[in-house]
Formats: structure tokens, C-alpha cells, sequence
């Protein structure tokens, strides 16, 4: 019982969220609701026993990539986008798309646990220290069944970071 | 406004500000990061100093001097007591000009105490503050032991001194100076040869020698770019010819040479007070001055090395108790002027070091 | 619905009320605990500079927290005109939040822990605490000044770019554990484990941490963002009242969880020194002996003092000492309690070896001056992520020698003593291109901008 409440919690808050985030005119506010929602979906990897990617979603996603975002949204004038009309052309085909997605997922909850091998697993709880260890799973699978992957990953990483420095040194 | 693709900005410091020693504005041009142009704004202090000497006998200008450069009052009376000597054709006897020297001196090393105090204070290192001040505090003790004032001292009298050194002047001073030398070598390690300190202060602030001449920039400012002018040696007055010390001369002329400068006219300060008490004359403390001051018609300039620089009084009598004239050469004014010259090209948290490093007092400045 | 909500509240309540508890007591009594860590700041502080610090509140100033306190809880709430008022309300919480939350991971003794064994440990303290970044982001933008902007901005600049380096310097304490559960960490360095802390093991990591953690808390001499407020306001400027005390009781916390997390990864926990060595058990009455003396030396002042209240508050304080130290006895000599003694004196060398981390942190603040922006950065950037990285490598390498000659414990420190003077010479050598490039810059400098 309280895995399915904790789950709806942290599934209203990121939908919530996530609304809040697209209709929001101040764009700060947009970012505080989008790690939010974030925060969110890290509370709901933690519901399902998945610490690393809890801890990993909020040191990389909160931590990393919104601070990025923030940065951005204060370093650079945005007065005059505020101004422009957002979404004036895709409105319909986004309407188009959205409605397609909610049908597919629609179906999937309706038929869960109807056929068999459908539908979404079921937790029971557990304590803590009874789980599987989680970063040492992690761990075993990134450097020994994918390696390959994580080094093009590395190597992907570090041409992005070469790239940026690169284009923000001055001409001087 | 758009902060990408920096363009010009200007911004105000002051004149209410924690660094900038008083009542200084100061607006700079930043390109970025980087201080591209600079005013400074004075007046903010001005009280006519210089207007009011002239509705004043010679003796009542006296007390004026002293609140110019408040941090440093004996070196200005002593300036302005010997100028008016000099229209008076008049000289102060022996005993006066030892005392006079003595405390001169140790108002050097008082007004350096300050200095380094507050501009370490502005670099970010908290406690020399309170070990400066801790020192400064047996300086002003033993004035006000002296002539009853700890700041505004008014120390010197035309013609002398009008007040006897009191019976334990020079066991005060003695034990001082004995104790200063470990208490330079306290503030030494903590300052320099922390590498955090002399990153922010070497090569910060540079003034050539040449641009220092050109601007008139005198004290150790000048020194500390290498030219080896002090008018103790040069053009001695009070009774510096008879004392043996040194003139600390520095290389490049950024803050770290002021302030290894500076330091070390602390300690020759202080050899100077040390043989000075070993042999002060006997003798009157007063020359023969009458009353009432009249001096003959004519003019004056003299300067004298106060420890912001050369403070030089320019003096034009018209034979009455009142002067005709009172022009005050204050040496952090001048000294201000190589403020822009320093400042171009550095960042906006070096300019508060470049204050303090020209140790300037805005009593001074602004008259 | 509600039905579930409540079913499940109970069962959370079931599960979980002694970590609660536990964290509730936390959350009530930090505030105050910070207080007195700023008091005994500011009595250190008085005492390097010669002078004697707050004096009047309370006897020999101790109540001078409480007075703050209610000074800063009846001050008016001043709120910038054009500020975004969510924003400005939800900055300080924000960075109080992760501090906070951040303490819950932390083991004080091997008893105390809120999140208890989770297996992320140590990567959920340092995840939690890099949130307080947006405190210090938001804070900034919503004071609707330009000058708060930038001064926000720049913090948040320093404190992203050591986390970097504070990272990479525990993942090479992490190497000798592999694991980043807190309670196996710190058994790793008891006789349990290596039986040697990993100080010793990785000294320059310790020391790259202790460095970045400085800067991770804008602590000086990486205090330029809050201190200059000449000309960049710091981000806490428009924040007066009870949010500026939220935003002082976050960065007093940050410094505790830092120094926390070192004391876990480096100096051993809640272990004893030695604790592996049988024939320094003596060592198990230091505790004792050191609350021992504190008590007696307010007995000794006690009668020196002017008033009789300030009399008996000294002998107050003395006796609360003795029992202390009688509690701290106990465990040892006897029996009956020995299985307390973990709990107990665990808590009281952890506890002892923070305030002795924090007390470094505090006696750096007072002693250097503080670097300039561009200098801090570049120290992160330039010396210590390089020399945070090559340290992971070459105690990695150190500890594949120690693997493949069977070395353990204090045996260890044969391989990773040359893999930290390898690192020292790297460091050195760093530092010296940097000096060069330095002196390089200062010329140009001075030949720049001197045309007219």
C-alpha cells in the first residue's frame, strides 16, 4: 500500500509539474518546475529500487544539466522571446501526436495484467539492505557487458566537452 | 540588459563604500572583467582649509593641518611649523628638533601600521587588522601622554615644541622599538611570503618610474618604482641629518614592492627613533618667538617627507598675523592622479587593492 | 483514496519512525548547534586577533546565539520591490533543504544514521548537497538586482567547478573500499577491513578534499562571491531577517556535511586512532580524560569569576563535563555497558575529529587573505582536477601492486607511498607552469593598456 501511494505522489508531481512547466510565462519558473519534475521522476526510480539511477538522475539531470539550463535562462536576454508567440504552427500536429501517445498508453494500462506477459511488474516491499546491490550491479554491467558502449559514450563526452571549450575561447 | 557579447559598462564606487578609505568616488570603465578607463570623483570632503587660513593668525592655522591627514597629524603640523620657521627666519633649537623627529617617526610608523592594517583588510586577511592596531595603540598612547591628543595632535608649536617630553618618554619609546622589530616580523609571516597575498599583489597596479616622475607621484609610492628620492636625505630637515638609515627602494613598482616598501620604512623608522633617544640634547624646547607672529613679506615652500609622500606648504605672508596664502601640496592628491594609470588593464577586484595600495587619506585629498 | 493514504502513512509511521525521530531531533537542535559553532567562530576569530569576542550575553558571551537568533525572527521582512516572490521565498528553503537532507546519509556512530545502509551512502550525501546550488542561483535572480546576479552566478561557477575535484579526490578513497555504503567505509578502515585510514593510504586526496571542500562551502580564502560586496553584492544581500538565517544556518551545515563526509572517507569515522593496534587501548580514555580536564578547569575558574550567577553557571558546566566523562568511562571499565561502547564513543571521535576539521576550516579564514575570482577558478580548474584525476590513477595502479604482491593494511602504504610522492611531483610541477604563465601575464599586463 504504501509503494502504490508513494508512487502516486511522485507520479501527481510530476505531471503536475511537468504542466506547470509548458504554461509558465516567467521562464524561472518554467526551470523550478522542471526540476521538479525531475526530482520526481528520481523519486519514483527510488521507489523501484533503483538507487544508483535515483542518485545518478539528480547529480547528473538536477545537478548538472538544469544548473546548465539556469545558467543560460539568467546569462541571456529573454525579454524579447517572451514577446514572441510560442507554438504558432505545430499546434495542430502536436495535438495530432499527443493524442496518438495518450491512446497507445491508454491501451497498455488497460490490458495490464489481462494477457499474460503484459501489463506493469508488481513490487513487494522490502527493506533496504536486503536489495540487490545496486551500484555494484550498475557497476559489473557497464564494465563488463558493455564496455564497448560506455568507452564510445566516454569518447562521445569528451569530443563535446573539446568542442565546447574550443568555440567559448576568445579570438583573441 | 544583455550580458553576452560584453560591451562597455560603467560603474560607481563609492563615495560611501568599505574600501575606498573614505569618501572617495570612483567610476570605472569596465570592458567585460577588465578596467578599461577610471575617474575619481573628490570633493566629497573639502571643507576649505586653505580659505580659512587666511582669516587665521599662524598659530591658530596650526590645529587645521592636523585634520587633513588625520591618520598622520604629527608629520603635517611638523611641515607646517617649519615652513612658517623658515618665513620667520627662525630655527627651532636642537632639543625641539630631536623630539620633533622622534615623534615624527613613530607617527611614520603609526601611519604605516594603519596603512597595512586596512589594505590587508581589503585583500582579504582579517587578523594583521587587529595586530596593527594593536601596535598603533602604544604609538598613540605615548602622544597622548605627550600633549594630551591621540589622533589630532597638534604636537608642535611654531618656534619649538611647547611641551617638555615627559619623564618617561624615552623608556616609552625605548620599549617600543624593542618590541616592534618581532612584531614586523609577526605581520611579515603572515604576509609575505603567502603565496595568496603575493598573487594578489605582485604585478598588480605597475607605475613606471617614468610615469611616476610625470605625474608628480612622490613617498613610497615613488620609491617603490625604483626611484630613490626621499627628502629626509635629500633636503634634510627637523634633525634627520644626524641619524644613519636606510631609503628602501623598489623594482617594478607594483603593490607587492609598496608594500615590501613600506614595511621596511617601519623598520628604519624605528632605528631612527632607537638612536635618537640615545642622545637628546639638553636645552630650551622654545626658540625666541614673540607672541604675536608677524613674519616679513614674502613667500615659502617647504616640504617635508610625510609618510604618504613629500607634503609641501606653500606660504606667502603680507607681513600681517595672518597669511596672505596657504597652498598645501597634500601627497595622496597628487599621488591619486596615478590612480587611472595603475588601474587600466586589471580586474574590478584588483582596484580595491590599488586603493589601498596608494595609501591615501580623503582629508588630504579633499582639503 | 483516503483510506490508502492513511493505511499507507501507518505503515510508513511502522517502518520508519525511529530514522523520523531521529530526524526530527536533527532538524529541531541544528539550528541551535550552528549557532554555537558561530559563536565559537567568532570567540576563535577574537582570539588570533587579540581581542576577546562576544563577552556580554551570557556568561563570557555563550548566550550571544540565542540572542541572534531572536534578533534575526523579529526583523522585518523586506522584500525587493520587482522580486519574483515564489523565487525569492523558495531560494533559501531550497538551500537549507539539501543541506539538510544531505545530513540524513551521514553515520555519526555506528548506531546514528537516518538513511540507514542505503547502498549509495557517500554518492547520496554529495548528490543531495550539490542541490543547494540552485539556493544560491535562484537566491541571486530573485533579488532583481544585477550586481546579486552575478555575484550568485559566480558562486554557483565556483561551487560546480569543485565538485569536480572533491568528486574525483573521494573516488580515489573509494578505490581501497569498493563500496559506497558509509558503515562499510568506514569498517574498511577498521581492523575489519585495512585497519589503517585512508588519510594515510591517500594523503593526497585528503588534501585535494580538504581544499575543494573549502571552496564548496565559500569559505575563505574562496569567499570572493560573498565577500565583495563592493562591487558584486553578494547573492545574500536583499535577504534579511529569518531568510538570511536560513541561508547562514545552510552554509554552517554544508561545512559540517563536508567535514563529515571527510571524516568517513579519510579520517576513519567514529574509529578510535589506532583502533586495530590492542596494545594502544589506553587511548580508549582520551575521551574521558579530555571532557575530564574541560570540567576541571571550570572549577579552577570558577571562583575568578565577578558574579555569583557566572559562579554557578562554571560549576554548572563542570558537572555536566564529569557526568560526560563518567558516561564515557563507563563503556570501558564496565562490563555491563561495554556493549555501548561503539555508540558512545563512536559518536564522540567522530564528533571530535569535525570540530577538528571545522576548526582548520576557521583558522584558514582568519589567517590567508582571500583570492581573486579569476585566480580561485584557476586553481580548480588548472591544478587540482588534473591533480585530482592523475591521484585516481596512480592509486589505482598503486592498488593492483598491492593486489598482485598480497599486500594488506598497513602493508598497503609500501605501494601507495610512491604513488602519492608521484602525485606531489605532478602537483609541483603544475604549479610551476602555472607561476611561469603567471609571470608571462603580469608583463603583458603591464605593457597592454598603456597606450594613451
Amino acid at each position: 500500500m504504501l509503494d502504490k501511494v508513494l508512487f502516486y505522489f511522485f507520479a501527481a508531481i510530476a505531471v503536475a509539474s511537468a504542466v506547470l512547466m509548458v504554461t509558465r510565462r516567467n521562464v524561472v519558473h518554467s526551470a523550478i518546475f522542471l526540476i521538479t519534475a525531475l526530482l520526481a521522476t528520481a523519486g519514483i526510480f527510488l521507489q523501484l529500487r533503483a538507487e544508483f539511477l535515483f542518485i545518478v538522475q539528480i547529480i547528473l539531470y538536477v545537478g548538472g544539466i538544469m544548473v546548465l539550463f539556469v545558467f543560460v535562462i539568467m546569462l541571456v536576454n529573454l525579454d524579447v522571446a517572451l514577446q514572441q508567440i510560442q507554438f504558432a504552427r505545430q499546434k495542430w500536429v502536436a495535438l495530432l501526436v499527443a493524442l496518438a501517445l495518450a491512446a497507445q498508453v491508454g491501451f497498455m494500462f488497460w490490458t495490464s495484467g489481462k494477457m499474460a506477459g503484459q501489463g506493469l511488474p508488481v513490487l513487494t516491499a522490502v527493506a533496504a539492505n536486503r536489495l540487490p546491490a545496486n551500484s555494484e550491479t550498475v557497476a559489473h554491467s557497464l564494465f563488463e557487458s558493455y564496455l564497448l558502449p560506455f568507452e564510445i559514450a566516454s569518447v562521445l563526452l569528451l569530443v563535446a566537452m573539446i568542442g565546447a571549450v574550443v568555440m567559448a575561447k576568445k579570438r583573441t | 540588459m544583455t550580458l553576452l557579447g560584453a560591451d562597455e559598462l560603467v560603474i560607481n564606487m563609492g563615495p560611501q563604500h568599505p574600501s575606498t578609505h573614505g569618501v572617495l568616488r570612483v567610476k570605472l570603465k569596465l570592458d567585460g572583467e577588465r578596467v578599461i578607463g577610471s575617474e575619481c570623483i573628490i570633493g566629497y570632503l573639502h571643507r576649505g582649509v586653505e580659505k580659512i587660513a587666511e582669516n587665521r593668525t599662524y598659530q591658530q592655522f596650526a590645529p587645521y593641518v592636523d585634520r587633513m591627514d588625520y591618520v598622520a597629524a604629527v608629520s603635517s603640523g611638523l611641515g607646517y611649523c617649519e615652513a612658517v620657521e623658515k618665513l620667520l627666519l627662525v630655527e627651532a633649537p636642537p632639543r625641539a628638533r630631536v623630539i620633533r623627529t622622534i615623534l615624527t617617526e613613530l607617527q611614520r610608523i603609526a601611519s604605516h601600521l594603519l596603512w597595512l592594517g586596512t589594505h590587508a583588510l581589503d585583500i582579504g586577511a582579517l587578523t594583521p587588522l587587529f595586530y596593527c592596531f594593536r601596535e598603533r595603540e602604544e604609538i598613540l598612547k605615548i602622544f597622548e601622554k605627550y600633549c594630551g591628543a591621540r589622533l589630532t595632535t597638534h604636537a608642535f608649536r611654531i618656534g619649538g615644541l611647547q611641551y617638555e617630553a615627559y619623564d618617561t618618554f624615552e623608556r616609552d619609546v625605548e620599549r617600543f622599538c624593542k618590541d616592534f622589530e618581532s612584531r614586523i616580523l609577526e605581520y611579515e609571516t603572515l604576509l609575505t611570503q603567502n603565496r595568496i597575498w603575493i598573487g594578489r599583489t605582485k604585478g598588480v597596479g605597475i607605475l613606471t618610474a617614468a610615469d611616476a616622475i610625470a605625474f608628480g607621484v612622490t613617498g613610497p609610492v615613488l620609491r617603490a618604482s625604483g626611484v630613490k628620492w626621499d627628502i629626509r636625505k635629500a633636503a634634510p630637515y627637523a634633525a634627520y641629518d644626524q641619524y644613519k638609515f636606510e631609503i628602501p627602494v623598489g623594482t617594478i613598482g607594483d603593490t607587492y614592492d609598496r608594500y615590501l616598501v613600506r614595511m621596511e620604512e617601519m623598520r628604519q623608522s624605528r632605528l631612527i627613533c632607537l638612536q635618537a633617544i640615545e642622545n637628546i640634547p639638553a636645552g630650551p624646547i622654545m626658540a625666541k618667538v614673540g607672541k604675536v607672529l608677524k613674519p616679513p613679506p614674502g613667500e615659502v615652500y617647504h616640504a617635508i617627507e610625510a609618510p604618504k609622500g613629500e607634503i609641501g606648504y606653500y606660504i606667502v605672508s603680507d607681513g600681517t598675523v595672518m597669511p596672505y596664502r596657504v597652498h598645501i601640496r597634500p601627497p595622496s592628491f597628487i599621488n591619486l592622479q596615478a590612480f587611472d594609470r595603475m588601474v587600466r588593464g586589471h580586474l574590478v577586484a584588483d582596484v580595491v587593492a590599488i586603493i589601498g595600495t596608494i595609501d591615501i587619506v580623503l582629508g588630504e585629498v579633499d582639503r | 483514496m483516503m483510506n490508502a493514504i492513511l493505511q499507507a502513512t501507518l505503515e510508513f509511521l511502522k517502518l520508519y519512525w525511529a530514522p523520523l525521530l531521529c530526524g526530527v531531533a536533527i532538524v529541531a537542535i541544528l539550528p541551535l548547534i550552528v549557532g554555537y559553532i558561530v559563536l565559537v567562530e567568532r570567540k576563535l576569530m577574537a582570539d588570533m586577533q587579540a581581542r576577546l569576542g562576544p563577552m556580554r550575553v551570557g556568561p563570557h558571551g555563550l548566550l550571544q546565539p540565542i540572542a541572534d537568533a531572536l534578533k534575526l525572527l523579529i526583523k522585518e521582512d523586506i522584500i525587493p520591490d520587482n522580486a519574483d516572490k515564489l523565487v525569492f521565498w523558495l531560494a533559501p528553503v531550497l538551500s537549507v533543504g539539501a543541506a539538510l537532507l544531505a545530513l540524513a546519509g551521514l553515520a555519526i556512530g555506528p548506531a546514528f544514521q537516518i538513511a540507514q545502509d542505503i547502498n549509495i551512502g557517500i554518492l547520496f550525501v554529495v548528490g543531495i548537497s550539490a542541490l543547494g546550488i540552485f539556493g544560491i542561483v535562484l537566491g541571486g535572480w530573485a533579488s532583481n538586482s544585477h550586481y546579486s546576479l552575478m555575484g550568485a552566478l559566480r558562486s554557483s561557477a565556483q561551487l560546480v567547478s569543485y565538485e569536480t575535484a572533491a568528486g574525483m579526490a573521494l573516488v580515489s578513497a573509494l578505490l581501497f573500499t569498493g563500496t559506497l555504503n558509509v558503515k562499510s567505509i568506514v569498517l574498511a578502515q577498521s581492523k575489519d577491513g585495512e585497519g589503517i585510514w585512508f588519510v594515510m593510504l591517500a594523503p593526497v586526496a585528503f588534501f585535494t578534499y580538504l581544499v575543494a571542500s573549502i571552496a564548496e562551502t565559500n569559505r575563505a580564502p574562496f569567499d570572493l562571491p560573498e565577500a565583495e560586496s563592493e562591487l558584486v553584492a553578494g547573492y545574500m544581500t536583499e535577504f534579511s531577517g529569518f531568510r538570511w538565517s536560513l541561508y547562514f544556518l545552510a552554509e554552517y551545515t554544508n561545512m559540517i556535511v563536508v567535514s563529515s563526509v571527510a571524516t568517513t572517507l579519510f579520517l576513519g569515522g567514529w574509529l578510535r586512532p589506532f583502533a586495530s593496534v590492542p596494545w594502544l587501548n589506553f587511548l580508549d580514555f582520551v575521551p574521558t580524560l579530555l571532557i575530564v580536564a574541560v570540567g576541571a578547569y571550570c572549577i579552577v575558574r570558577a571562583p575568578k569569576q565577578p558574579a555569583r550567577v557566572q559562579q554557578l553557571f562554571m560549576l554548572a558546566v563542570a558537572g555536566l563535563c564529569f557526568v560526560v566523562g563518567l558516561a564515557l568511562l563507563a563503556p570501558v571499565l564496565v562490563p555491563v555497558a561495554k556493549p555501548f561502547y561503539a555508540g558512545i564513543h563512536g559518536g564522540f571521535w567522530f564528533i571530535f575529529k569535525v570540530s577538528l576539521y571545522i576548526y582548520f576550516f576557521m583558522w584558514l579564514r582568519f589567517t590567508i587573505p582571500r583570492y581573486r575570482f579569476d585566480q580561485l577558478m584557476r586553481l580548480g580548474w588548472h591544478f587540482l582536477i588534473p591533480l585530482s584525476i592523475i591521484n585516481v590513477l596512480l592509486v589505482g595502479v598503486a592498488l593492483i601492486a598491492g593486489a598482485y604482491f598480497n599486500l594488506k593494511g598497513w602493508g598497503l602504504l609500501l605501494v601507495t607511498t610512491p604513488a602519492a610522492v608521484i602525485a606531489l611531483v605532478v602537483a609541483l610541477l603544475i604549479l610551476n607552469a602555472e607561476k611561469e604563465r603567471n609571470a608571462r601575464q603580469n608583463q603583458t599586463v603591464a605593457s597592454d593598456f598603456y597606450a594613451g
